[in-house]
Formats: structure tokens, sequence, C-alpha cells
């Protein structure tokens, strides 16, 4: 039996850049402004980094394949660079794979970088790509929107929820984001909207609308992660401890079989028990502190809080409502703007998330800081509800 | 005896005012508004002459998915997508009809479908004593005349199909004759786009007067059937009053004369003679008869006798049915987008390249062109794709999968979205997981459908077309999608 990764593993370094339309950046100085940090903060040299995994997910723009870009841009001293690519949540598996590194003892220390150069396609929204050679021959011609969306038809459907009070659980969840975004200054989108300004939107995949959807960002993010023992010997004190690393991924049952209903990420369920149990946790309502959801649309973060156990089924909207994930809630979720608001930068979102959790835990977050949190979670979430992958972390002091 | 076994049609569901027509073009060619009367019908944009030829062969078929009698398959069309790829193979896959049938297109003349229709019945008659040959006849055509032309005003979009055997004969063939004149009324060159017409008059007098009357009498002479026996008299044309001025010239009755569907449907191409005599089906008696020509290049006529056992068969809706499953359109601007009329900018999404690779498509050729999955033979679970470990939740077994087929089974859609982000041609995209009855779910798109119409549990049947086009390389992807049942 497995005994998990709970503290035995404490990150010491984060760097996060600016997110956002980058126009000034290519993905290489993307990566070297939150390398620059993470290194900085780690307080360590290039020469003591023993291994890196790099994570960019879409091929057509931004680096291109490989593990050359991320030690080319970084001139990393000729260490092992792993690519790592698991839709949006790359980032989270660039992170486990420099902590199980760590835990392994293959390496002191270790780099995880991940990083995203969405704006050079020419047009708003993610890159069209293809999905190898059977996929594009029968799947519709979608989007991400249109494919999160459907969560909504089916949620209505299994909880009698009606159209419009559905429509304003997940505008109220686009308008915290917002309001929290605004007070981070490497948040992609800082402005304060109302919930009429989010429900008036334009349509993009019914019923999300414009502000029903995130960022489509530039940005990057690393971490810096090595044994306890050696980060004590690094002079480094109130140690933030990796808890939990799960991740749980889709095996066609969701989309080929009739069992699941539509209206929740079967993966996040499997992941969040699996990442509680190894965490320890055994009420998450009460004992996280804060958390980091892939809110990459309204609608997926709303049944996300049912699918993390912090939410009854069926009362996710409710507690929405009720503002119990607000700033000043119960347990504040997307403190930095999440997705939404901070940006989206798909092989960098993990590891941003991670970074508002080490920033939060250390007492570093500024404006936004909550008061003594001692867990944070973050859930990282790639493909589409009925076939995906999702990855819950949990670290800690 | 020979005969016509089973019947289909299909008509799509956009019905284009000829009032708007006219009137968006009356600044151009006020001439037109002449023809501002009725409407005619246009295929969605992923419709073509294979899709029509599909649905109105379902429609004959119907939901019996077990085609395995039928032996062989005549596509009729002069819109087909491919020069150089068997169209009818496409029928044949769509329709699952098995693999050792022989397939042929039909095509080069307006009258090709009933040409079709008259090698299968030949087809049939030949076979051996106590053999059961059943032939499907299907014909398709989207002709895209050019904008503001009066053959805009004229055609329509559709098909028909009939089956051809010797068991349950519907419509005993009596007999039939042709002709073959290089008389040219209109052309397409292999590499044009669009027809050219020469003057109706020329047209009216030299051809359908002079090339039409002779075929008639001999069909007749053949099937011994005297002029006023005929009650049903079927000849498509595009010119008023062409078929009643035939109809006095060799003696057939006024009254025999069928309604050519100007006002509701257009002319179908070479599918148009078939789609009347679907129609006509539907509502013959036993012992009426039946006189079916059309013209095109010379002129193919056939006779039929309507048996007792037409009141055993009905088509799973018919032209009835399909005229009567409409939307009235308006919007000229969505014809001419539909059919390819005007340079619209599609945006950067629509520059994808969607080259099909033709090794993935022949390896799941009846999935993808069939709709066929799997079941497995030991838990039962009906699961799309058919893969080879099966899907069932924990109990995934090996190699245990059968072909099952999807097509012409009741369905609704568990989630859905529409996706105004997405390129699409008709946006918004709809699209989602659509749960069978039985079991099985395919995530797919829904056409035919207008925002707001549709939700979780909303049923919807099946329909062949279109996925995509490469327009790079003049290759069509075709696959199914979910239309909201009517």
């Amino acid at each position: 039996m497995a005994t998990g990764i709970r503290d035995k593993v404490a990150v010491i370094g984060m760097g996060c850049s600016r997110f956002g339309e980058r126009w000034d950046c290519g993905p290489e100085e993307l990566m070297v402004e939150a390398y620059l940090e993470a290194i900085k903060d780690a307080g360590i040299e290039p020469t003591q980094l023993d291994a890196a995994w790099f994570s960019t997910h879409i091929d057509e723009i931004g680096t291109g394949k490989g593990g050359t870009p991320l030690s080319i841009a970084l001139r990393l001293p000729n260490i092992a660079v792993t690519r790592v690519e698991n839709f949006c949540a790359s980032g989270s598996e660039a992170f486990r794979g420099a902590v199980y590194a760590v835990a392994a003892g293959a390496a002191d220390i270790a780099l995880a970088v991940g990083v995203e150069k969405l704006k050079d396609t020419g047009y708003g929204g993610l890159p069209v790509g293809t999905m190898g050679t059977y996929i594009p021959q029968t799947a519709p011609n979608g989007s991400a929107p249109g494919n999160f969306a459907q969560l909504a038809s089916a949620y209505r459907a299994k909880h009698k929820v009606s159209r419009e009070d559905l429509k304003r659980a997940i505008a109220h969840v686009s308008v915290k984001s917002h309001a929290n975004g605004s007070k981070n200054p490497k948040a992609h989108l800082r402005n304060i909207v109302t919930e009429e300004q989010v429900i008036g939107a334009p349509m993009i995949a019914e019923p999300l609308g414009l502000f029903d959807c995130c960022g489509v960002s530039d940005g990057a993010a690393a971490a810096i992660v090595t044994t306890p023992e050696i980060a004590r010997a690094l002079g480094k004190k109130d140690l933030v401890y990796v808890k939990a690393l799960q991740l749980s991924v889709s095996n066609g049952m969701e989309s080929q079989h009739n069992s699941w209903d539509g209206s929740y990420f079967h993966t996040a369920r499997i992941a969040a028990r699996k990442a509680y149990h190894e965490a320890g946790i055994d009420r998450p309502r009460e004992q996280v502190s804060m958390i980091e959801v892939h809110d990459c649309f309204s609608v997926t973060e709303l049944v996300t809080m049912e699918d993390l156990f912090i939410s009854p089924e069926g009362q996710g909207w409710k507690d929405v409502m009720d503002g119990f994930y607000d700033s000043d809630g119960s347990v504040p979720c997307q403190i930095d703007g999440g997705l939404k608001c901070f940006g989206h930068p798909i092989g960098a979102s993990g590891l941003r998330m991670l970074y508002e959790m080490y920033l939060q835990l250390q007492g570093r977050a500024g404006d936004r800081q909550l008061a003594n949190p001692t867990i944070g979670l973050t859930h990282n979430l790639g493909g589409a509800p009925a076939s995906n992958v999702c990855s819950v972390a949990i670290i800690g002091l | 005896m020979i005969g016509i076994t089973a019947y289909g049609a299909y008509v799509p569901r956009l019905r284009l005012q000829k009032k708007a027509m006219a009137q968006a073009n009356a600044w151009l060619a006020p001439n037109l508004m002449g023809k501002a009367k009725g409407e005619r019908s246009f295929g969605n944009w992923d419709e073509d002459a294979i899709t029509f030829a599909v649905e109105a062969a379902r429609d004959a078929l119907g939901n019996d998915d077990d085609r395995s009698h039928i032996k062989a398959l005549y596509f009729a069309s002069t819109t087909a997508p491919f020069a150089d790829r068997l169209n009818a193979g496409i029928v044949q896959a769509a329709l699952t009809l098995d693999a050792t049938i022989q397939a042929a297109d039909i095509s080069g003349s307006q009258k090709a479908g009933l040409t079709a229709l008259a090698q299968a019945l030949c087809v049939a008659q030949a076979a051996p004593n106590g053999a059961h040959p059943a032939i499907l006849v299907a014909a398709g055509d989207r002709r895209v005349p050019k904008a503001v032309s009066a053959q805009e005003f004229d055609y329509g979009d559709g098909g028909a199909a009939m089956v051809v055997g010797r068991d349950q004969i519907l419509a005993e063939w009596l007999g039939g004759a042709a002709s073959t004149v290089d008389f040219v009324d209109h052309f397409r060159g292999s590499d044009e786009d669009f027809d050219y017409h020469w003057e109706e008059r020329w047209i009216r007098d030299e051809g359908f007067q002079k090339i039409v009357p002779p075929v008639l009498k001999r069909a007749l002479a053949n099937a011994g059937l005297e002029p006023a026996h005929i009650d049903h008299f079927i000849l498509p044309s595009t010119f008023k009053g062409v078929a009643e001025g035939l109809a006095k010239k060799i003696g057939l009755k006024p009254e025999a004369v069928v309604d050519n569907l100007a006002a509701q449907v257009g002319e179908t191409g070479c599918a148009h003679g078939l789609l009347m005599l679907a129609g006509v089906l539907e509502k013959a008696h036993p012992g009426q008869t039946i006189l079916v020509a059309q013209f095109g290049q010379g002129c193919e006529a056939l006779v039929f006798k309507v048996t007792d056992e037409i009141a055993t068969f009905k088509p799973a809706k018919g032209l009835s049915g399909w005229l009567a499953n409409r939307k009235e359109e308006t919007s000229y601007m969505k014809y001419l987008v539909f059919n390819g009329l005007v340079e619209w900018d599609k945006g950067m999404r629509a520059e994808k390249d969607n080259k099909t690779a033709l090794t993935t498509l022949y390896r799941y050729n009846d999935g993808i062109l069939g709709l066929v999955g799997g079941k497995c033979k030991v838990t039962g679970t009906v699961q799309y794709p058919r893969t080879r470990i099966s899907v069932a939740p924990n109990a995934p077994e090996v190699d245990t999968q059968e072909p099952y087929k999807f097509a012409e089974r009741a369905a609704r859609i568990l989630t859905y979205s529409a996706d105004y982000l997405t390129y699409s041609m008709n946006p918004p995209n709809h699209y989602g997981q659509i749960d069978f009855d039985g079991g099985g779910r395919i995530f797919m798109d829904i056409a035919d459908v207008e925002p707001g119409e549709i939700d979780s549990g909303t049923e919807v049947r099946m329909a062949f077309r279109v996925k995509e086009w490469d327009d790079r390389r003049g290759f069509t992807r075709y696959f199914w999608k979910a239309v909201p049942v009517r």
C-alpha cells in the first residue's frame, strides 16, 4: 500500500509571470519571468537544480515540442528536462513530476515550469486544434465553452434548477472572481463586474456568456521543490508541504456509457476522495482553508464545489449564492481571481494555482491575504466533462 | 411478376419563400417577380445529393436495420460529390447494405433516376427463377444554379428511393420505353459549377413536344395499355403546362396529370420523377395505372399497375410527411450561404485543415459511415465506438463486442450546448451527448434546430449528413447527426 506523498516534499520557491495579453513576450520570456522569481524565492543557484519538468499544452503555437525550449530559455545546466502535456492539467502534471522525483530520491531539488503563449493565434478564444485522425471524423466541431456548457443542461435536469436560477448562480461565480482578481496585480482581468453585466453579456455557448468564460492569457509559473531536510538546511522556516497529489483520468465511461448523467465530473470525485485520504482530511468543508479550482467556465466551478465534497450534491448553486465561496466566505475560492481573471495560460495554470496557495500559506498575498490559512487545495481539469483528466493537489503548513 | 416493393421520399426542411427571393432581387431582375409564388425546398448546409438519397432510402426501407435482402444499389444524381469515388458506395455504407452487393452511380442526365429504376427492373427480371432479387434505387440532387436565375426559382432539393423485386409487389412493372437523343437543352461541363441553358421555347417545342410523345406511346404499347387507361401521368418539367400539353397530345386523361410540386418543392433534378412517383404511390388505389417519364437527352418512360399490396406498405414518413415537416425561410442570403454562392468571412477558426486520413476512414468505415457500434456478447453493454475492451464500468470484457447498429434507434439528448464561438455554417452550432434507447451514447452534432428549441430529454433521430468539407482537396466527410423528432 502506497504511503502517499504527504509531508515528504516541501515547496521552497515559486514564481509567476504577470498573466494577460503579453504582446511584449514570447513563451521564452514568460518562462524566464516566472523562473527568476522562483529561483530568487528559493535562494539557490541554477547549478543546484537536478532535474526539471516542463509543461505546455499546445504544439501549434508557443514553444513547440520537447524539453529543449525550457532548457534553452533558462540556460539550465544540461539537466534532465521532461516535457509533459495533460490538457489543462499540464501545469499540475509538471509539479507532480518534480515532486515525485524529489520524493523518490532521484533529485534533491527539482524545478517545474509551465507556460502557454496563446495570444499568437490572431483571434480570440483558444486555438482550434485536432485530436488525431479518428475523432475529427465523428466529434462535433465544438469549442471549450460549448463542451463545458453541457454541464448546465444536465445539472438543471437532474436537480430541477430553473434556467434563470442557474444563470444567476453562475453569474455570481464570475462576479466573485472579478472582485478577487481586481486585487491581484498579476491578474489578466482586474475589472469589477455586476451580476447584471454578466447575465446580459453576449452569448458564447448557451448558457455561458462572455463573462462566464475565463481569460485566454499568456503566462508562465514555476515551482522549486526539495525534501524538508534540504529545505531546512537551506534555512527555510514555516515550510509549505505537499500534502496530496492525485490525478484521475476518464476511461470513456462518461462519453460511452449511459451510467453518467452529464451533470458532474466523475474524475474529480475520484481524485478528491483520494487526495483527502492522502492528506488525512475527512471533513473538507471545515478543514480546507481555501481552494483554487479549474474555473475555465463559471458552470465548471459551480459543479466542482460538489465534486470536491465541499457543497452537498445539488446544493452547490445555493452555497454560491449564499457567498460561501466569496473572499469573506467560509471557504474562499479563486482568491487570486482564478482562471476567470488571473487568466488561463493552459500549461501554467496548475502551477499558478499552487503559487497563490503558497503565497497565502506564507502570508505574502498582499491585499487579498486571508486570515491564517493552513490548507490550500488546487483542482485542475483538462478536456471536457465527458472525457477529461482531473488533478487535485493539497499543500499546507 | 416484377415491380416496386417499397418507396420513399425526402424533402429537406427548409422552404425558401419565392416572394422573398424575388423581392431580394427585384432591383436586379424585376422579370423574376412573375415567379414570386409558392416555395422551394433547399437543403441545410450539410446536406447533398448523397444525404438526400440516404434519407429517401431509409424512408423506403423503414427502421428495420437488417437490410441483407438488398442485392444491388443504383444511385442516381447529376450533383454527386465525387467524380471518381463510387458515390453509391457511400450510400451503401450509410445504409449498412451488404458488401456483397453490386452498386453503381448513374448520372449524366435529368432522366438518370428513371434510367436507374429501369435498369433495376431489368436486372430483377433477369434473376434466375426462385431468386428473390431486391434492388434499391436511390436518387438525390442538389442543383445549384447561378444566383438570380430563373432556375433558382424552379429547382428544389430532395431525394427519392424505390426498391424493386419479386416479392410483395406494390406496383407491377408493365413495361416501358426509352430514347437517347443528343438534344442539349442545358449542359454543365466537367469543370464548371453552373449549368448553361438554351432558349425555353426551343426546349419545349423541339424537345419535349417532339422527343417525349413517341417514347410514351411505345411505353404504353409495350405495357399493353391505351392512353386513356392511365390514371397517373408523371412528367417533370419546369415549364408550365408541358405535361398537360403532352397528355392532351397523346390522349391521356387531363386529370391523370400529376402535380409537379413546383409550388412546394421545385424540381429535384434526376430524383424528381421518382419523387413524384413516391407521392403517387402513397395515395394510389389497387388497379390504378401509372405512366412515369422524364426528359433529358432523350426520354425514359415506365408503366406500372398498382396491386392490392399497396395498402400493406407505408414509408417511414413519405412525401406527404416530409412536405409537412417544413420550416419557412425568408432569408435569401441563407440560401446563398448554404449553397456556396457568396464568399463570406468565415473567420480564422474555419482555417482548420479538414484533411481526412483515408486509412482511418476505412479502418472504422462501418462506425463512421454506418453508425455501427458494438454490443458486448457477455454483458450486453452497448457502446459507440466498438472497441477491443468494452466500456462497461468495472466489467471490461475483452474482444466481446459484436457489431450493433445505432442509426435507426430512438434517442434523446442528454446534454447539449448552442455554441456561438466555434465556426459553423449555421450558428450557433448545436451538439451534445445523445443517449440511445436500448443503450449507447454518442457525442454528436445536432442539426436542423433553432436556438431554444431543444433541452436535455428532447427526442432525436439520426440523420446522415456532411460532417465537413475539405476544400483544399475536394473531399466531403460524412457522419451522422441528431435531428429533433418532429
